[in-house]
């Protein structure tokens, strides 16, 4: 049967560490070696801010941590929030693109959920908020 | 996330430590900005080594002390990097800068 765990949690930056170590936590029964804790634990974290960077503004919202663990060894993580949603995804997804200029944002964030995760998943509806969808599968010991 | 400051003429080691995620990006960047502020300033050292985790929130902090310095015709080095710290900095272009700044200076 599918592991699965549901986090909810306000818009705050503190509350960053603590997303990407749950996942990391969530995964760790598994046996993951430390590169493949830490490209979760990055990968989450990029998710976690871009909600409160840009799907919240810094207002205050809900961001929804949900993750999955199949059969096979794939950790699925959706980061859900209900913010401002994204115009043009394909546009947000570029690196160095960023619409926060002022701010001083890299516009890496895609570009390192896509580099340490086996895959990305982005939908967004403007007004509505966005799912950042991530799946990594955890090797198993014999195939390292 | 800690940060310890040196000062030796007009080069400026700054020693990280800990996470620097977007929650600690605006406090050292604040402190690193404070410990540049002097223009006479034309070398920031940044010591990465004690870093354990950096996401692009981290890249975007250097790469704006990068700029600074690069504008006044200084230079940002970094030293000390973990693998995982050199990939995040590496994605950014943030070495192929340097390089390329180190060419101009010494040109």
């Amino acid at each position: 049967m599918n592991n699965y765990m549901k986090l909810e949690f306000l818009s705050l930056s503190q509350n960053e560490a603590m997303a990407r170590t749950a996942a990391a936590a969530f995964v760790a029964h598994l046996n993951p070696t430390m590169e493949e804790i830490a490209d979760i634990r990055t990968a989450v974290s990029e998710a976690v801010t871009n909600s409160i960077v840009h799907g919240y503004r810094g207002t205050s919202g809900m961001v929804t941590m949900e993750c999955e663990l199949d059969d096979e060894r794939v950790l699925i993580v959706r980061i859900i929030d209900e913010g401002h949603g994204i115009a043009d995804i394909e546009r947000a997804m570029q690196p160095f693109f960023t619409t926060a200029e002022g701010m001083e944002r890299s516009g890496m964030g895609f570009a390192v959920m896509e580099a340490f995760m086996d895959s990305l998943e982005v939908e967004s509806e403007l007004g509505s908020g966005t799912v950042v969808t991530m799946k990594k599968r955890i090797a198993d010991n014999d195939e390292r | 996330m800690g940060i310890l400051i040196s000062r030796s003429g007009n080069t400026v080691v700054a020693r990280l430590e800990g996470e620097i995620d977007h929650h600690y990006a605006e406090g050292l960047r604040n402190k690193l900005d404070a410990a540049i502020a002097d223009e006479y300033v034309s070398e920031l050292v940044l010591d990465l080594g004690s870093v354990v985790f950096m996401d692009s929130s981290g890249l975007g902090v250097v790469l704006g002390r990068y700029k600074t310095l690069a504008a006044r015709g200084g230079r940002l080095s970094i030293i000390n990097a973990s693998k995982r710290v050199e990939r995040i900095l590496r994605m950014g272009g943030i070495y192929t800068l340097i390089e390329r700044n180190d060419r101009r200076t010494r040109a």
